[in-house]
């Protein structure tokens, strides 16, 4: 039994080894901090998102704390205000790594307001 | 005994004082009702509606329609089956000559039939009276564009492009005005009204129906209006004076 843990950790370990070398590289984002922290972001987002998205369809809650604009704003590429379209963008790139497919942005804005205006795409 | 008693009738007074302060400026309970911060849920305490002023609605006037189709990211319909969210509707009485234009859109109505035959609960009304789709949940079946009397419903057959931050819109789903719900929860009015009136024309007027001060429900009190094809008593938010 002890033997299997053991090889189970190593095989994990090496996974995250591997894994860490692969990293995908992403945009960074503007600002100090997110509105959680990473580690909760990266698990918890999509739980969020489909929270927060009712409250504000149904119910007409805006500017609250987790919303996908105002991922967009943040984390937009400094150049072209789109969080698609290489794998350096920010959700695309992160969900090509974990091979989810993002759905979202069949129908929403992947970019900036300031970029659908034509504007410079992010202030720094 | 006494200075309880004392003390007690003061107390009364001095809440007597303060609701009659709070009262006297009631009006002000109503406005807030109106102008909800933007974290709050929409009540039923407001229900939004339109007025449209068809003697002041010019023939040829295309202003409403390009500005809600700017507004909402939906491009400039050129075929049969591309989405419309509102469009201008030219009436002519044959027997007296009489011509009368006016958009027409989706009426919010009280009663929606849409939302009645609507499988998934995905076309639904606010609290305030707004009808809408929710694209999350919609299958696109397309039964509430039939079940609609007034046509105020599109599919989106193709793949879209360009969609603006606050008007999500893809294939697959059915959409329809949603009387500019981003605008109206941070208080402010409908991309047509604002077009109509830069205009020149001010025929459309924007408002809460149950708000007696509010400037549509002064208008609808004073003159006589129609809701389309009132007969079905779908209770339109729409209105239209002049038809």
């Amino acid at each position: 039994m002890r033997v299997i843990a053991a090889g189970l950790l190593a095989f994990v370990l090496a996974g995250v080894a591997w894994a860490g070398s692969r990293a995908p590289v992403l945009d960074a984002p503007r600002g100090e901090k997110c509105v959680e922290d990473a580690a909760t972001m990266r698990r918890s987002h999509m739980d969020f998102l489909r929270h927060q998205r009712d409250e504000t369809v149904h119910r007409g809650i805006r500017g609250a704390r987790h919303s996908l604009a105002g991922c967009v704003e943040c984390h937009a590429n400094a150049k072209d205000g789109a969080v698609l379209g290489s794998p350096s963008h920010f959700c695309q790139g992160c969900h090509a790594y974990a091979a989810v497919k993002l759905d979202c942005f069949e129908c929403h804005a992947s970019r900036t307001r300031a970029a659908q205006a034509g504007r410079p795409a992010r202030s720094p | 005994m006494n200075p309880v008693d004392t003390s007690r009738r003061a107390f009364l007074g001095g809440t007597a004082a303060f609701a009659g302060v709070a009262l006297a400026p009631g009006i002000l309970l109503y406005e807030y009702a109106a102008a909800k911060a933007p974290g709050e849920a929409v009540s039923s305490a407001v229900r939004w509606g339109m007025l449209v002023d068809t003697t002041r609605c010019a023939s040829g006037c295309t202003a409403c329609v390009d500005a809600c189709h700017s507004e909402h990211g939906v491009p400039k319909p050129a075929r049969p089956t591309d989405a419309q969210w509102i469009r201008k509707v030219e009436l002519k009485d044959l027997r007296t000559g009489a011509v009368r234009s006016a958009p027409v859109m989706c009426q919010h109505c009280a009663e929606p039939p849409c939302v009645d035959v609507c499988p998934t609960g995905a076309s639904f009304k606010r609290a305030d009276g707004i009808v809408l789709v929710d694209r999350h949940t919609c299958i696109g079946c397309r039964y509430c564009m039939m079940a609609c009397p007034y046509k105020a419903r599109s599919f989106v057959h193709e793949p879209t492009a360009g969609q603006k931050t606050d008007t999500p819109r893809g294939k697959g789903c059915v959409e329809s005005c949603n009387l500019c719900v981003h605008r109206v929860d941070r208080g402010g009015t409908p991309a047509c009204v604002e077009a109509c009136a830069d205009a020149g024309h001010r025929a459309i007027v924007f408002g809460d129906l149950n708000d007696p001060a509010s400037e549509i429900a002064q208008r609808v009190r004073a003159a006589t209006t129609t809701q389309l094809r009132a007969d079905l008593r779908t209770d339109n938010g729409v209105r239209y004076l002049g038809l």
